[in-house]
């Protein structure tokens, strides 16, 4: 239980300093990024493609093991199906995204530094979670 | 290549080297709005690694932006209803299609998913469009 904590704070730590350092936290960089029609910037280009191209090296082998190092048996999501609910909530999230420029990783990452709008859009995102568990329920 | 773009392919792997760290140790997937989700509405006994994983990438991401020279700032002006409508929009998106950037861009992509690489293409698809909106035909 411990060591599966530390473990997922070196893990977490790693990925928050990947955030800050590849610029995946300035929003006016994402933003860039998706303004293809405008002044596009592809940095973000680098940093998708740096941490795709790692996992997909680097997993294959991971997954060859029959079992994780510090755990029972590897959680993975094991649906297959591309239904509405998938198609949907990925197009929401998209909307959410391409206003202001954050996803959760690099939002949670602002929290780090103080960031004004962190403080306003991470209690939104929790909301929305919550008002997704409300919806979903009944 | 620039600087910018070398700190970006290097942030970038060390984000895969992250997520490859979670699924080696503990066998779990660093998608971030599910860890997130799994410390709001705890239903296990797996609330204490998940707990560490934000802590880590929290204060980890504060220290760099905040001691790092030259490390990017962040945004400040930014209008507080588009924060909260969008932030409502990303809770509510990424939960109901069961991941974000990281669970479905990241981890899903990594291992081959189809299903993850659809919802990729989906939610690339419609922040294009959307900022496509807010910037040249909302101004």
């Amino acid at each position: 239980m411990k060591r599966l904590s530390i473990a997922a704070l070196a893990s977490g730590a790693m990925f928050g300093i990947g955030l800050a350092m590849s610029g995946m936290t300035d929003p006016r960089r994402v933003l860039g990024f998706l303004d293809i029609f405008g002044q596009f910037d592809p940095t973000l280009m680098f940093v998708l493609g740096g941490a795709v191209a790692t996992t997909m090296l680097l997993f294959r082998f991971v997954l060859r093991r029959g079992s994780p190092v510090l755990a029972a048996s590897f959680q993975l999501s094991n649906l297959k199906h591309v239904d509405r609910r998938l198609l949907g909530g990925a197009a929401i999230f998209g909307v959410g995204w391409g206003i202001a420029g954050y996803c959760p990783g690099p939002a949670l990452a602002g929290l780090g530094i103080r960031s004004p709008e962190a403080l306003w859009f991470v209690p939104a995102l929790i909301a929305g979670s919550l008002l997704h568990r409300l919806v979903h329920r009944t | 290549m620039s600087s910018t773009w070398l700190l970006a392919l290097a942030g970038g792997v060390l984000i895969g080297l992250a997520a490859t760290l979670l699924l080696w140790l503990n066998g779990r997937v660093a998608g971030i709005s599910g860890i997130l989700n799994g410390v709001l509405f705890p239903h296990s006994r797996d609330v204490a690694w998940r707990g560490a994983f934000l802590l880590g990438l929290i204060a980890a991401a504060g220290i760099y932006m905040a001691f790092v020279p030259r490390a990017p700032q962040p945004r400040a002006d930014f209008p507080r209803a588009g924060l909260v409508v969008a932030g409502l929009l990303v809770g509510f998106g990424t939960r109901m299609g069961n991941g974000c950037t990281s669970g479905h861009g990241v981890c899903g992509i990594g291992r081959l998913s189809v299903r993850s690489l659809i919802a990729v293409c989906t939610f690339m698809a419609t922040a294009v469009a959307t900022t496509f909106a807010v910037r040249h035909l909302w101004s």
